[in-house]
């Protein structure tokens, strides 16, 4: 992003308005010409299908707050009046709910790919740091609207959720009243989720505006984890990468619209849809299926700010993981040992997943406390002696090169796209 | 080598965590076997499911006759019966419906609340003023609103059909709390609301069996709508969006095939 392209539009409205405001030269520079390596497998779509979920969220989420009532004794019925009797309100709110768990579904897998191949390690430090931020801001923007519709999950999450902050010495409890607007979850609660909800996925458009900044001075990472030597190793963005992050755009849809369509209750809790009764806690209060890895850490500590600061320290440490991975090779396809210890670490947050999702009894408690060990240890151990001991594999001499032996042996096995 | 064996020390590690998931599963699943699930093939099932007509009128007379004696439906609107999806009564059928219900909401010049027949942009009427006058005339216990109750409970129109004919002599073995009812499905098999019908009960127009299973499926058929009452719109809606985009990938995939030939990648 070195200054703006001194490209010369033929269409004279164009010409007139580049020498006044760039914005056809920087879009020409960094959204068609910008040089992208030729061997990006489909992991890399997913940052195409983050920004459409964000826009998905943000337009289904304006027209319900058209409909929505953030107050106690209303919500609940408003939710049910935007699905019974506004038009195509059940289409509307259902893609919103089930465009959360997209979004994280499609969230994870990038963050993996990240992490796999790579993405954070020099230059690419402040893209990731920014990656993480934005992982933050969503986290927090999907628990405050999981609030809204006012059912017991809502109300009761909110409630375990808020009290984590009472675990904090001395101003614990004076935070969590603040949190509160009073003395418990209540209308003043509600609105100020409604308020933030709404205000929150706007900053979260202007971070990521930040991180697709951060991605173009470096460029994109590729599966081999080399930098583009040539201008034979890359392609520009449009068509080439256009047409492919669109067909894979359309893929997640139609993933997206089976939940949507056919199963639109079933990433959510029946206990949501019985009006919150702050007399009545739910016999298991579980959250939304994509904090359960870091409510099973958070339970597997066993003392309450340990486990508050085990919680929030699982997303800190990512802000640090450029600087804890020593390995001076990128991509995990040169690392055999790396390998090994990713999908573990991968299977540690499925099994983290499951435990989450259950009441901690029994040997469930053992098995959250020992993945939640791996999930530590493979940061902030395995990562910094890897790079030390590691024998990796050697790289190609180019990213034309690393592509070149598949093509004789595509027949003997599937090309991976 | 080196990496075969670290696969294998892979392999076992991730046996050994799953197996001990395995054990501790199963004493939970041991505690919730008191409860039966009983499923039904419901027309509204699947991709392709719809309402069956003639099943939520009948649900909706064993509602008005049987249920609605002590359960409320308040987020459910009177005209909504006539709408297409639900059990679609004509629109003088739905006014005769609405008349029926005496509605006690209306503010006359002098302030005081009048009485008037319902009208189909009405909501349904709850049988009791408020939660404290349910729970007096239900020794204590406080039966759900309907509106939603067939998506607030795991199993759904099952969970409903279940609960409906669950009732049973208690186990010897069992004692029962004061003005409990014994029933397989409910949480802990003991249940405030006493079998709230049996065999014959309700008169059906159309010929249909007047048996317990029979009101069951039907009302837990009527409640599923009353729970989602756009399900036809919206498995309709859905199969021509997949379509779509089906067709729009195979589209774009061999644009993208074609763009790409000439690029090794």
């Amino acid at each position: 992003m070195s200054g703006h392209s001194s490209y010369e539009f033929q269409n004279g409205f164009l010409r007139w308005l580049d020498s006044r405001l760039p914005l056809p030269s920087m879009l020409k520079g960094q959204a068609m010409d910008f040089p992208t390596p030729k061997n990006l497998n489909y992991f890399w779509t997913f940052g195409g299908i983050l920004l459409l979920c964000l826009v998905v969220q943000i337009v289904s989420g304006i027209v319900l707050a058209m409909h929505y009532t953030p107050h106690v004794d209303m919500a609940f019925n408003s939710v049910e009046h935007i699905m019974r009797d506004v038009n195509y309100g059940w289409l509307i709110r259902y893609m919103h709910a089930n465009g959360a768990s997209m979004f994280f579904i499609a969230v994870y897998i990038h963050m993996l790919r990240g992490l796999y191949y790579g993405s954070y390690k020099a230059p690419r430090e402040v893209l990731w740091i920014i990656g993480v931020l934005i992982f933050l801001i969503m986290m927090a923007t999907a628990f405050m609207g999981y609030v809204l519709p006012w059912g017991q999950m809502s109300f009761w999450g909110a409630t375990v959720i808020t009290n984590l902050f009472s675990a904090i010495p001395i101003v614990g409890k004076g935070i969590v009243e603040w949190l509160w607007g009073g003395f418990a979850v209540g209308n003043p609660t509600l609105n100020r989720f409604f308020s933030l909800h709404f205000l929150l996925p706007f900053v979260l458009a202007g971070v990521v505006i930040l991180h697709i900044w951060a991605l173009h001075v470096p460029g994109n990472n590729n599966p081999t984890g080399i930098d583009p030597k040539s201008p034979k190793d890359t392609v520009p963005f449009h068509p080439y990468y256009t047409v492919k992050d669109g067909f894979a755009i359309v893929l997640f849809l139609i993933f997206f619209a089976v939940w949507l369509f056919y199963y639109p209750n079933a990433l959510g809790h029946t206990d949501n849809y019985i009006p919150a009764n702050p007399l009545v806690t739910p016999s298991h209060i579980v959250p939304e299926w994509y904090f359960l890895p870091f409510y099973a850490i958070l339970r597997a500590i066993p003392s309450k700010l340990g486990g508050v600061i085990a919680m929030f320290g699982a997303i800190a440490v990512l802000f640090i993981l450029p600087w804890l991975d020593t390995s001076r090779v990128r991509s995990g396809s040169f690392r055999p040992l790396f390998k090994v210890f990713f999908w573990l670490f991968v299977f540690a947050g499925v099994v983290l997943g499951y435990c989450g999702s259950q009441p901690p009894e029994g040997s469930l408690v053992l098995i959250a406390r020992v993945a939640t060990a791996y999930y530590f240890l493979f940061f902030l151990l395995i990562l910094p002696l890897l790079g030390i001991f590691e024998k990796t594999k050697p790289l190609p001499a180019s990213i034309s090169e690393s592509v070149l032996p598949k093509k004789k042996a595509a027949t003997a096995e599937p090309a991976q796209a | 080598m080196r990496n075969f064996q670290m696969k294998r020390v892979t392999l076992a590690a991730l046996t050994a965590i799953f197996a001990t998931g395995l054990v501790s599963i199963s004493p939970a699943r041991a505690a919730e076997a008191e409860t039966e699930m009983k499923h039904v093939d419901w027309t509204f099932d699947g991709p392709f499911g719809h309402f069956d007509r003639a099943q939520l009128q009948r649900g909706f007379k064993v509602y008005q006759e049987v249920c609605s004696a002590c359960h409320s439906m308040n987020l459910v609107a009177i005209r909504t019966l006539g709408q297409e999806g639900g059990p679609e009564f004509t629109e003088a059928e739905v006014k005769a419906i609405a008349a029926t219900y005496t509605i006690s909401k209306d503010i006359d010049e002098n302030g005081d609340v009048i009485d008037r027949p319902g009208k189909p942009s009405d909501h349904f009427p709850a049988p009791f003023a408020n939660e404290n006058a349910a729970r007096a005339s239900n020794g204590g216990a406080l039966p759900p609103d309907f509106s939603v109750l067939a998506k607030a409970r795991h199993g759904n129109a099952d969970y409903i059909y279940s609960i409906v004919t669950g009732y049973e002599e208690p186990p010897a073995d069992m004692t029962m709390r004061t003005g409990m009812h014994y029933n397989t499905a409910f949480h802990g098999n003991q249940i405030a609301m006493a079998q709230p019908i049996d065999d014959g009960a309700v008169t059906y127009d159309d010929g249909t069996e007047e048996t317990l299973d029979q009101y069951a499926q039907d009302v837990a058929a009527f409640l599923y709508w009353t729970a989602e009452p756009k399900l036809e719109a919206r498995n309709r809606t859905g199969f021509k969006v997949i379509l779509f985009l089906i067709l729009f990938a195979g589209l774009l995939y061999f644009t993208k095939k074609k763009l790409w030939r000439d690029v090794e990648h």
